[in-house]
């Protein structure tokens, strides 16, 4: 066994058990964990298909941002989890007869496609200074670059919505000033002049005067 | 060298998983979320894997749009979490029947 088998039969059973504890273990937080260990499999599995971007691109997209998103949320949420986990046994068997299912379908196809020795062609060998970064920038700012700017505004869009879907409006403690009553405000709301009597000075003659 | 049989038995079984995954935890909405963020997983394993061994590099340019939505996918979804439970105290799929669906 070669130490690519190795690296990528390490990285997918790290993979496939770490998604199995994701859908079955009982803790939100612990499922959010789990989820990280997934995608850190699949960054390795990635890697052994020379797609060092994209592995990247999973460990700092995924890992660093959707998950901590993520274990925010499910610590701010607090959770009845005895009644989330009402009817776990229940649909189990309907559960595993579905998965069972979907994957005889996809190893049949897989095997009928994608087994025979001519297809798929073994992939070249790409010389040493190739850099898979740059060639997927050559293409993504060339075929793709119109792909790529909706993909920008994608997430502008998902950025706004999330503000305004969780923006709350504060009511009762709030001690800022309103801007539009700021800009309005006039000198005499504010500002009162007082006619007084000038003081007349008091002097050492006038003193013993009475 | 392996094969490209084993990527797609790979991808097939984490796919199978997470939808054992909505099966199982069908009150939680918040498993159901991380269950769609594996089945993209699933899915981009397979891009990426096909990418390497038809060497055309479409097929990572693909994951990395994937990877996009799915990321917003997930900030709205969670948003919208965030949202409901605001709102109804519960995130408990069975009791959001407002809409009387």
């Amino acid at each position: 066994m070669t130490f690519i088998q190795l690296t990528f039969y390490f990285f997918a059973a790290i993979c496939v058990l770490a998604a199995m504890a994701v859908v079955t273990i009982k803790n939100p937080v612990k499922a959010a964990l789990f989820l990280v260990l997934a995608f850190v499999g699949a960054a390795g599995v990635w890697l052994t298909l020379q797609a060092e971007f994209l592995a990247i691109v999973l460990i700092l997209v995924y890992v660093g941002a959707v998950m901590v998103l993520f274990l925010f949320v499910v610590m701010m949420l607090d959770i009845d989890l005895a009644a989330m986990r009402a009817g776990f046994t229940r649909y189990l068997p309907y559960g595993l007869a579905i998965a069972a299912l979907l994957v005889a379908q996809l190893v049949f196809v897989f095997n009928g496609s994608f087994s025979s020795a001519d297809f798929p062609a073994p992939p070249l060998d790409l010389p040493a200074d190739y850099s898979n970064t740059k060639a997927l920038g050559m293409i993504i700012y060339t075929d793709y670059v119109l792909a790529f700017e909706v993909a920008a505004l994608i997430l502008l869009v998902a950025m706004l919505a999330a503000i305004a879907l969780t923006h709350r409006k504060r009511t009762k403690p709030n001690k800022a000033v309103n801007p539009a009553q700021q800009v309005v405000v006039r000198k005499e709301d504010r500002l009162r002049v007082v006619d007084l009597a000038s003081e007349t000075r008091v002097t050492s003659q006038t003193r013993g005067k009475p | 060298m392996i094969p490209l049989s084993h990527y797609l038995a790979l991808s097939a079984v984490l796919f199978a998983l997470s939808i054992i995954g909505i099966f199982l935890n069908r009150k939680n909405l918040l498993i159901i979320l991380m269950s769609i963020e594996l089945l993209l997983l699933a899915v981009n394993i397979n891009f990426v894997a096909f990418s390497h061994f038809l060497g055309d590099l479409g097929g990572q340019v693909f994951v990395f749009f994937i990877l996009t939505v799915a990321a917003a996918e997930a900030a709205i979804g969670l948003a919208i979490l965030i949202v409901l439970f605001r709102n109804r105290q519960t995130i408990n799929v069975t009791d959001l029947d407002s809409l009387k669906g």
